[in-house]
């Protein structure tokens, strides 16, 4: 049949010898250069951002060295001229400042009953606050700096770091001020409240819609559907910011009538918005994929499309769901332009959703570019900024070694 | 003996404007094994389908005449497709168990019909996995996901999940053609057994197999039905030329 055979087959050395292909290896190589570079600028993004918190962790002798890196810059004397108003903080320290200073800001009674009363009229006079803040303080700071301070700012640094390592675990964020508290513990909680809120509502939201997509909807719906949810993924947060600052916040306040116009629901809503495109793109892609036979079979079984629906695709599509959830909170977590614009920037700690708060990533994006480069107030931004980047990593660490196996063991069998 | 469970009357299908099944008329006896046979794209399977409306799901296919179940024709207007499907099980060519654990898997079909009381759901777990011939090599391991069994066990899992919703009607859609012969084997015997409870139609491309579990045989060829009788007179002196051709082995 075959008498001629396009290529001459003979098994010899010669055939059989090792090649070395040049593209294929070139190739192979760029590309997982190009994988491994992708963890290194991670990484490297990392590095920086943490490098510039480091003055945070110097206590003890490590102050001294980095006191006289800030001193070679010009601008540091000041900074640190402003410490001679920190002699007098060792002294409210030994006292327990927190309390003591509370009293005067907030008067002495438990902060949800005095938060209605401080910031009930801030959602409206808030801008007219903030410039009080920002403006009077640092100036007060040049003004009281002198030349030769740097000695002073060595031995005084020490207890800085020390002092603001104490304040981080209060509930107060006042970064500008004769005697600063960055209590995190506040905008780690108002970072939490918003992300809880939006996931609450994205995540339901989102999956659900995925699901009509990937399960009820007609094809031609489904194409109608899945671009333009598809398109929010591209609309700049600015814009959901400001829809929400005009429009929601409004309208919600309306609906609901609580104190504060802009607050960690506003900011929560608008964030959703954001992040259901995220989950629902991915969603909808992991249900999609889930094998037609497993729906043919549970429908041959006599289960309704709505029973398909719940107990079988959804369950076979966990791990992509999953991973779509974590994308939207990982979203969510870092959303600068919505928070700073929706949530109301006030660093309260209650859990009425309807209340103002300060997120992690709104502090960095409006207070960096008001802060003293070397300030103890510039490293706390960056130390949030590590804190961001590791609380997601963590975030997502657990969630892929731990929740995931836990999720699949419970919906797939062992 | 001669109770008639499906009759089929000039049954058409059209997938778009291309006809699929063409006129199919036939009588399928009760508590009895038809196999369907014929070569690949003949209808057969598109027909096995058509018993309990699984075509449904493609958009895009019409069905006209009557399949009567029992005296009822299931594309009536008022009938409901899921209580259908509840009373005709389906076993498909490729094994499909859900990736869930094996116990949920068959517990799946009651639990949907509403059947909540656990002891009332092992013991149909139990029955039904006994039925299928697997429940000794599974019990103990029935927290197990189903996707780490072996193809055979796994078809024999799914024939088990379908007992489990207690069907009149089993289909089987080549349920053998992707084991070995061990596990066909155990399938085979399973059907034999079957039989007595239930009606078995099952498509099959193997002609030992339909010779060796089926009590009728119908021969399907470009969407018509040419010949349907008894296995033994279809294997031993078909009346169609096509059939015996087929049979044979000497077609296409």
């Amino acid at each position: 049949m075959n008498t001629q055979m396009p290529i001459k087959q003979t098994f010899t050395e010669e055939s059989l010898k090792k090649q070395f292909r040049l593209s294929e290896f070139l190739a192979e190589k760029i590309i997982s250069s190009v994988a491994f570079l992708s963890i290194a600028i991670i990484f490297l993004i990392f590095i920086f951002v943490f490098k510039e918190s480091l003055p945070l962790f110097s206590f003890g002798s490590d102050a001294k060295a980095k006191t006289e890196i800030n001193a070679t810059t010009e601008a540091k004397p000041e900074t640190y001229g402003a410490e001679p108003t920190e002699e007098l903080k060792p002294e409210s320290y030994g006292a327990e400042p927190t309390e003591e200073l509370k009293p005067e800001s907030y008067g002495d009674t438990p902060k949800e009953d005095l938060k209605p009363e401080t910031y009930g009229s801030e959602p409206v006079s808030q801008e007219d606050l903030k410039p009080e803040a920002y403006g009077d303080t640092p100036k007060e700071d040049l003004t009281v700096a002198s030349a030769d301070e740097t000695m002073d700012a060595v031995s005084e640094n020490q207890e800085g770091a020390d002092k603001t390592w104490s304040t981080f675990f209060t509930t107060e964020w006042v970064p500008v001020s004769e005697n600063p508290r960055f209590g995190l513990l506040a905008l780690l909680f108002g970072t939490l409240k918003v992300t809880i809120i939006a996931m609450l509502i994205a995540g339901p939201l989102a999956v659900l819609a995925a699901l009509y997509t990937s399960c009820f909807a007609s094809k031609r719906v489904k194409e109608i559907i899945k671009p333009i949810i598809e398109m929010l993924a591209a609309f700049p947060s600015v814009v959901i910011g400001f829809f929400a600052l005009m429009v929601l916040a409004t309208f919600f306040q309306d609906v609901f009538g609580y104190e504060s116009r802009l607050n960690a629901f506003i900011g929560g809503v608008a964030m959703a918005l954001a992040a259901i495109p995220i989950i629902y793109t991915i969603s909808e892609d992991a249900l999609a994929a889930v094998p037609k036979t497993y729906t043919e079979a549970s429908l041959a079984l006599g289960a309704s499309k709505w029973q398909t629906a719940f107990f079988v695709v959804l369950p076979a599509a966990t791990p992509g769901i999953f991973a779509a959830l974590l994308l939207g909170v990982g979203r969510v977590f870092g959303e600068t332009m919505i928070a700073l614009m929706a949530t109301g920037n006030a660093a309260l700690s209650s859990l009425n959703p309807f209340e103002s708060v300060r997120t992690f990533a709104a502090t960095i994006g409006s207070e960096m570019a008001e802060t003293v480069f070397g300030d103890t107030h510039y490293s706390v931004l960056f130390f949030i900024g590590s804190l961001l980047f590791i609380f997601s990593f963590a975030l997502n660490a657990v969630a892929e070694f731990y929740v995931k196996g836990k999720l699949l063991k419970k919906f797939q069998g062992k | 003996m001669k109770d008639i469970k499906i009759k089929v009357n000039d049954l058409s299908l059209y997938y778009g404007e291309k006809k699929a099944l063409n006129e199919i008329t036939m009588d399928i006896p009760a508590n009895k094994v038809t196999a369907l046979i014929g070569p690949s794209g003949c209808g057969k399977s598109t027909f096995l389908r058509c018993i309990n409306r699984m075509n449904d799901l493609m958009p895009s296919v019409s069905i006209t005449g009557k399949m009567l179940v029992e005296g009822v024709d299931i594309y009536d207007r008022n009938v409901d497709v899921v209580n259908i499907r509840k009373k005709i099980g389906m076993v498909f060519q490729k094994s499909n168990p859900f990736p869930k654990s094996i116990y949920e898997n068959v517990a799946y079909g009651p639990r949907i019909n509403g059947i909540k009381d656990k002891t009332q759901l092992d013991e149909i777990v139990e029955t039904s996995l006994r039925q299928a011939a697997i429940w000794d090599e599974l019990k103990d391991r029935l927290d197990d996901s189903a996707l780490g069994l072996s193809g055979g066990q796994q078809q024999r899992l799914c024939i088990g999940r379908t007992l489990a919703v207690s069907p009149d009607i089993i289909l089987m859609d080549e349920p053998a053609s992707a084991l070995d012969p061990i596990s066909t084997s155990k399938i085979e015997e399973l059907i034999h057994q079957l039989k007595e409870q239930y009606t078995i139609i099952i498509v099959t491309h193997n002609m030992q197999q339909a010779a060796r579990t089926s009590d009728h045989t119908a021969f399907f060829y470009m969407g018509e039905l040419i010949e349907m009788g008894k296995t033994n007179s279809i294997f031993t002196k078909p009346v169609q030329k096509q059939t015996e051709d087929y049979i044979t082995g000497r077609f296409g």
